[in-house]
């Protein structure tokens, strides 16, 4: 696929018109229309009858027991129907989690963190609400915070949990360690003294934000069975189900929940939000309940990027190649557990990114501490560690005196390498050849800013509109940065996605329907899902039903997976729904012809055709008074877990790979940054939806750019408070601040996997920061050992 | 909560009167931004948006009378000559969408000291032209700032417009943000030169707990530029000159650690500012001073 | 409180409405209009951008007691507007010339469709569905409103023209680049058609 040239000339959108829409074509959303009509019905956007606002109190301090809590006044209240708290819920099952059901519903006894729902509201208007709320009398008295690792660990802190009896409590060293993984390989001692040259690093990795538009709501409309239906906004309905069915007492069939019109997730939906709040509100009431969470909560209201400090020591020989590699990763998993041990397996697993080391010792952990909780977002525990280790080979390829990329490359992983987890890379790893792809593009031209004349135009530099600089202290810099990431769940999880496909004839045309329960997030998963159909089954019609729980689960909606894992179950159901179609054919037209027998048959344009081309039957003559209707699970080859002592096992389905070239000009005198260009490579595998592939590059780019430069949740070390939980104060990227991006999209087949594809979300998040902040150190000569930059650092007023 | 709908002047000092606690609302940037977060719940909420005068501006002799209520948009697109340096901060103001709602008046209300429009208006010289029932002032805008989000207005005033001198040499406005559009400042400059008197003022934004000018950077300067003929020889100014005012003008600062920024930064930041456009402007003032000695 | 105006071209009239209620909520919850989001709620984002008597604002920030009488176009009356202001050879706000009797003859169809198959668009919505500008969407209508109004005002616009332009309506999904191709591709639409 070409790149994108940064002139201003219109990209041409390919549209086909020759083949019908199926795999490999930019075809364009099914939910597209709707969306730019502002008809899209986005959970916020849930409306009902008589319906109530649900208000959640939260707390204002990070770690206390509860003395008291006293509702009397809110529920005098006009307006206001009902008033909950740890008390009213109404079964024994009061927490929820991801793997760990740490989380309460509803604070009991003490809270952990700033923000931890204490008590819930509904009322006729959400001002009454909000009144009502601000009326709960909490009494607290307030706990020590335990805030890193040095407080989390010392011999009398405070357990954040007491009790544990989860299944990572065996193996980790304080009770307030979620869980640790080390990753063994060869002998670091040994190897270390054939090093001619080392580098230790130490690095941090601030609080990031998933920062999605759509805040978090829903509405749960009571039914008259006394159960409930949910319309919510969520990466993965069945987990929410699984979580949420118990803590109310019903079975899973009386949930009954449906996806609402999602406004973007990056792993801030995989944990539950207001659901439960919404559910428990409306049952209590006999009501419909609706609850929006304004930016300020949402800030509370989901777990975030977990913030790590990151111990980097690497050799080499001197003709550059790693010797070993020792790496020590703490995660910050605040006061729940989410799924910081995930995050661990990805750090250590792949904490020494992708680069052939033969001797490993890596160590990570994720803590419990009483700062926010912290969770999936795009690229987890592999984003950290690919800050760190980017930084290193730079170092790195200094010492040894070789130009940073080369030294990379002769370092790069390839198809057959052994992880440091032992496992065997078995599909391309062209490592060194995305690098070489992204360093052939060509440089954006200097001083753009009086490309229109005398002038300076600001817009163009560093500071903007602020009009802080006409040329100035700016210095361009340049750097590289490359990335691995596992795509799909590991470490032996049963990774599955079910798929309902239904082929029948509507309108005198044959109609595919394919239902599943995949969250569209804005990924462009239900576009793929309609190209497969039409790719597998010949079917220019096809129907995207709405996701919800009357169809078996589809896994979440992160870890790069859903094309991968749903998309092959969306494959495999089609390909079931062609063999019954085929044999409904055979048994009403086989006796016209041989091929039906004998050939290899097809579905194509509406008809069964042989693989010579040959048409023996229309679609719709087969299905006529008929539907073949098949739902059924999908899985990929399965995982095993790591090995706790050593971390060796085959644990990753799939690894996927991009690199990145950064072009800044920092004001260095005032510490200010533009990106000029943040130029892109990456295997894609097979590109099902070029469009959508480029989208997700540039999208994915663009977050690792804002946590480069802005973007950090601000925690006081002092009370664990929250310092900046608004659009304010917590800054992602405008499209000022955004470069271009142009996209070099390599396609190497995974024979593993559907069509040869590789997942794509998140590779791109990983090298995108350590790329800025090496082209940051090359402007500036600064080491920077820490992201987000801010101008301080650049300035030495930190 | 009550909403009052003056729709004359009159009306709305009438109401203020009558409601001392009245929270005026024009663009609502501000106002709506802590009704929406739920930081304040004013007991009147009394609307300007329809007293239309407010919305106007004149261009006088010697100074633009600008209603409080004309939109940022407009400063920039109508009043770039009259009032450089204001709209040049007009310009760093938000986003479009607020720049179309927001307006001088909401900034002088909140008193902020990261309002945007402040270090503009100190640099340039204004007075702030407020009225009550009891009758109108005027307040200099060096008197109109008394605190952290305090201003000079009694209880019962309200803010009708801005009398701002129009420029009379060239004028320049800088931000800090750490974002290169939308964008709290960190801290912000605004620097005016006024040939006319052979002054320099200054102003400094979000860099103290209210706008202040640099004086003593402003009377170093003055003296600076009287004593080495520069208005008159249109000479480069010396770097040493520059640095020093830039020094005294990071000296003025007395800022605090922030999540937006440190103190530090602050202060380094200011003095960056203030080197910068002093040169902007004077290099603008040679070359305005060199044509004109070639048409004289 | 009551409130009267007009919102895509029909008069309205929202009642019981609480004094510190936003435009925003007004046409969310009391009007049937959710195509305006409410992303931040401070300004912060432009999800909620309007049209407020021509002229581009976040709806989030504008009392609902102060578009009393006033004109209001949101996404869903985008393509009526944009429709309106072709065949006037310009511009469909009073702003740029059309009277306000002019304005109000015109209102947003009914929403009927459930698929939005055959809907008619604003040349800008088309461009932003054909260039790949939609991911989760939320951002779209506002980008759409203030878009539609930039190439209003400058039909050719350079890149940074866009970026600045675009500067006030934050999106999460894209990295902004389809979107920069999408207005291109509706200027160079625009321009092809006159």
């Amino acid at each position: 696929m070409p790149t994108k040239p940064t002139t201003g000339a219109p990209t041409k959108i390919t549209q086909g018109s020759q083949t019908k829409g199926g795999i490999g074509e930019s075809t364009l959303r099914p939910d597209g229309t709707l969306k730019v009509t502002g008809e899209f019905a986005y959970s916020s956007d849930m409306w009902h009858e008589d319906m109530l606002w649900g208000q959640i109190l939260r707390s204002t301090v990070a770690h206390a027991e509860i003395v008291s809590i006293d509702t009397v006044e809110a529920l005098k209240t006009p307006g206001v129907y009902a008033v909950m708290t740890y008390d009213d819920l109404p079964t024994e099952v009061k927490n929820y989690g991801l793997e760990i059901q740490d989380t309460p519903v509803l604070a009991h006894g003490k809270v952990r963190h700033h923000g931890e729902p204490v008590a819930i509201v509904a009322a006729d208007h959400p001002e009454t609400a909000r009144r009502a709320a601000a009326k709960i009398k909490v009494e607290y008295r307030e706990l020590p915070v335990i805030t890193d690792e040095a407080s989390a660990t010392a011999p009398d802190a405070i357990l954040i949990h007491e009790g544990r009896d989860d299944h990572h409590i065996g193996h980790v060293p304080h009770p307030n360690i979620v869980h640790r993984q080390p990753i063994i390989r060869g002998d670091v001692e040994e190897a270390a003294k054939k090093a001619d040259f080392v580098v230790k690093g130490e690095y941090t990795f601030g609080m990031q934000d998933q920062a999605f538009l759509g805040p978090e709501s829903g509405l749960a409309v009571p039914g008259e069975d006394g159960g409930v239906d949910l319309y919510i906004a969520t990466q993965w309905l069945h987990s929410d189900l699984k979580q949420i069915a118990p803590v109310l007492g019903l079975p899973e069939d009386k949930v009954r929940m449906t996806l609402s019109g999602v406004g973007g997730a990056f792993g801030g939906r995989e944990d539950l939000s207001m659901q439960i709040h919404a559910c428990l509100l409306a049952l209590r009431t006999g009501k419909p309940v609706k609850i929006v969470y304004n930016r300020f909560e949402s800030f509370f209201g989901h777990v975030h990027r977990h913030p790590a400090k990151l111990y980097y020591e690497h050799g080499a020989t001197k003709d550059g190649k790693l010797t070993h590699l020792k790496a020590r990763i703490v995660l910050d998993g605040g006061a729940y557990a989410s799924a910081s041990p995930a995050v661990v397996g990805n750090a250590s697993s792949l904490g020494a990114g992708p680069y052939v080391v033969d001797n490993v010792d890596i160590e990570a952990i994720a803590l419990y501490t009483n700062n926010p909780p912290c969770g999936a977002m795009r690229g987890f525990g592999a984003v950290q560690a690919c800050f760190a280790y980017e930084a290193q080979m730079d170092k790195l390829a200094d010492k040894v005196g070789m130009d940073r990329v080369a030294f990379r490359q002769l370092n790069a992983m390839e198809q057959g390498t052994i992880m440091p987890t032992g496992q065997a890379v078995d599909s391309p790893a062209p490592v060194a050849e995305l690098l070489r792809r992204v360093k052939a593009m060509p440089m954006p031209p200097e001083q753009q800013w009086l490309a229109a004349g005398e002038a300076a135009d600001v817009r163009q530099l560093p500071g903007g509109l602020s009009n802080t600089t006409h040329g100035e202290g700016v210095v361009r810099g340049v750097g590289y940065a490359v990335g691995i990431k596992n795509v799909g769940f590991s470490e032996g999880f049963d990774d599955y996605s079910t798929a309902r496909v239904r082929m029948e004839v509507v309108g005198g045309e044959p109609v595919a329907t394919v239902h599943t329960a995949m969250a569209e997030v804005g990924q462009g998963g239900v576009t793929v899902h309609a190209q497969i159909a039409r790719t597998e089954l010949g079917v220019t019609q096809v129907t995207i039903n709405p996701a919800d729980t009357q169809v078996g689960s589809a896994g979440s909606t992160s870890a790069s997976r859903q094309t991968y894992v749903t998309g092959g179950a969306v494959k495999n159901s089609c390909e079931l729904v062609r063999e019954k179609v085929l044999e409904l054919g055979r048994r009403k037209f086989g006796s016209y012809h041989p091929a039906w027998a004998t050939a290899e048959l097809l579905l194509e344009g509406g008809k069964v055709v042989t693989d010579g081309g040959e048409v023996l039957a229309d679609l719709v003559d087969v299905l006529e008074g008929e539907a073949v209707e098949i739902e059924a699970e999908w899985r990929h080859r399965p995982t095993e877990a790591f090995d706790l002592r050593t971390g060796q096992g085959f644990g990753h389905v799939q690894y996927t790979f991009a690199a990145h070239r950064a072009v800044v000009e920092v004001d260095t005198e005032l510490g200010l940054v533009k990106v000029i260009e943040l130029a892109c490579a990456q295997d894609v595998g097979k590109a099902l939806n070029p469009l959508s592939v480029i989208g997700q590059i540039q999208g994915g780019t663009t977050q690792g750019l804002g946590v480069a430069v802005m973007e950090e949740i601000i925690v006081d070390p002092k009370t664990a408070k929250v310092r900046n939980p608004s659009f304010t104060d917590y800054l992602i990227p405008t499209i000022l601040d955004t470069p271009t991006i142009p996209v070099d999209v390599l396609e190497l087949a995974d024979d593993h996997a559907p069509y040869g594809l590789r997942g794509i979300g998140e590779a791109p998040t990983l090298s995108s920061t350590p790329a800025v902040l090496a082209a940051i150190r090359n402007a500036t000569g600064l080491e920077l050992n820490r992201t987000p930059v801010r101008p301080e650092h650049l300035t030495g007023t930190a | 909560m009550d909403f009052l709908r003056p729709a004359s002047w009159e009306e709305a000092l009438a109401a203020k009167a009558e409601h001392p606690t009245a929270v005026p609302i024009a663009g609502g940037t501000d106002v709506m931004v802590e009704i929406n977060f739920d930081h304040r719940r004013p007991e009147y909420l009394l609307d300007l948006n329809r007293i239309g005068d407010l919305e106007e501006w004149e261009v006088g002799e010697d100074s633009v009378r600008l209603g409080a209520s004309v939109p940022y948009t407009r400063i920039m697109e109508n009043l770039r000559g009259e009032l450089p340096g204001l709209a040049l901060a007009s310009h760093t103001v938000a986003s479009p969408q607020i720049r179309n709602r927001g307006g001088v008046g909401g900034n002088l209300g909140t008193a902020s000291p990261a309002g945007d429009a402040h270090p503009a208006l100190l640099a340039a010289g204004a007075e702030v032209e407020v009225e009550s029932v009891r009758g109108s002032r005027r307040i200099p805008i060096d008197a109109f700032y008394t605190g952290v989000k305090r201003n000079a207005l009694a209880a019962d005033e309200l803010i009708r417009a801005v009398h701002i001198k129009k420029a009379d040499g060239p004028q320049q406005y800088s931000k800090v943000g750490t974002r290169n559009a939308m964008v709290i400042a960190v801290c912000a400059f605004g620097l005016a030169l006024h040939p006319e008197t052979r002054t320099v003022r200054t102003g400094i934004g979000s860099a103290a707990p209210t706008p202040v000018r640099a004086k003593a950077a402003e009377e170093f300067l003055d003296a600076a530029l009287e004593e080495g003929g520069f208005w008159d020889n249109g000479k480069i100014i010396t770097p040493s000159v520059a640095k020093q005012f830039a020094d005294l003008c990071s000296a003025a600062c007395n800022p605090i650690d922030d999540v937006r920024g440190t103190a530090s930064y602050r202060r380094h930041a200011v003095g960056i500012m203030a080197r910068r456009t002093l040169t902007w402007t004077w290099e603008s003032y040679r070359g305005t001073a060199a044509r004109t000695e070639g048409v004289a | 409180m009551r409130v009267n105006f007009t919102v895509n071209g029909r008069k309205q009239e929202a009642d019981d409405v609480w004094e510190g209620e936003s435009l925003l909520y007004v046409l969310r919850e009391r009007m049937g209009l959710p195509g305006s989001k409410n992303a931040c709620e401070q300004g912060e984002c432009g999800s909620c951008t309007v049209r407020l008597d021509g002229v581009p604002v976040c709806s989030c920030l504008v009392a609902a007691g102060q578009v009393e009488g006033r004109e209001v176009v949101t996404v869903e009356g985008l393509a009526d507007f944009a429709k309106q202001r072709a065949e006037h050879g310009g511009c469909a706000s009073g702003a740029c010339g059309t009277s306000l009797q002019d304005a109000q003859q015109w209102a947003a169809k009914g929403q009927d469709s459930q698929t939005g198959e055959g809907t008619e668009l604003a040349p800008i919505q088309q461009a932003f569905i054909d260039a790949g500008a939609v991911q989760c969407g939320f951002c779209t209508p506002g980008l759409l409103v203030a878009a539609d109004e930039m190439l209003e005002h400058n039909p050719n616009p350079t890149d940074a023209d866009i970026r600045e332009a675009l500067s006030g309506n934050l999106c999460r999904c894209t990295g902004y680049e389809k979107i920069m191709d999408a207005v291109r591709l509706a200027a160079a639409r625009q321009g092809e058609a006159v």
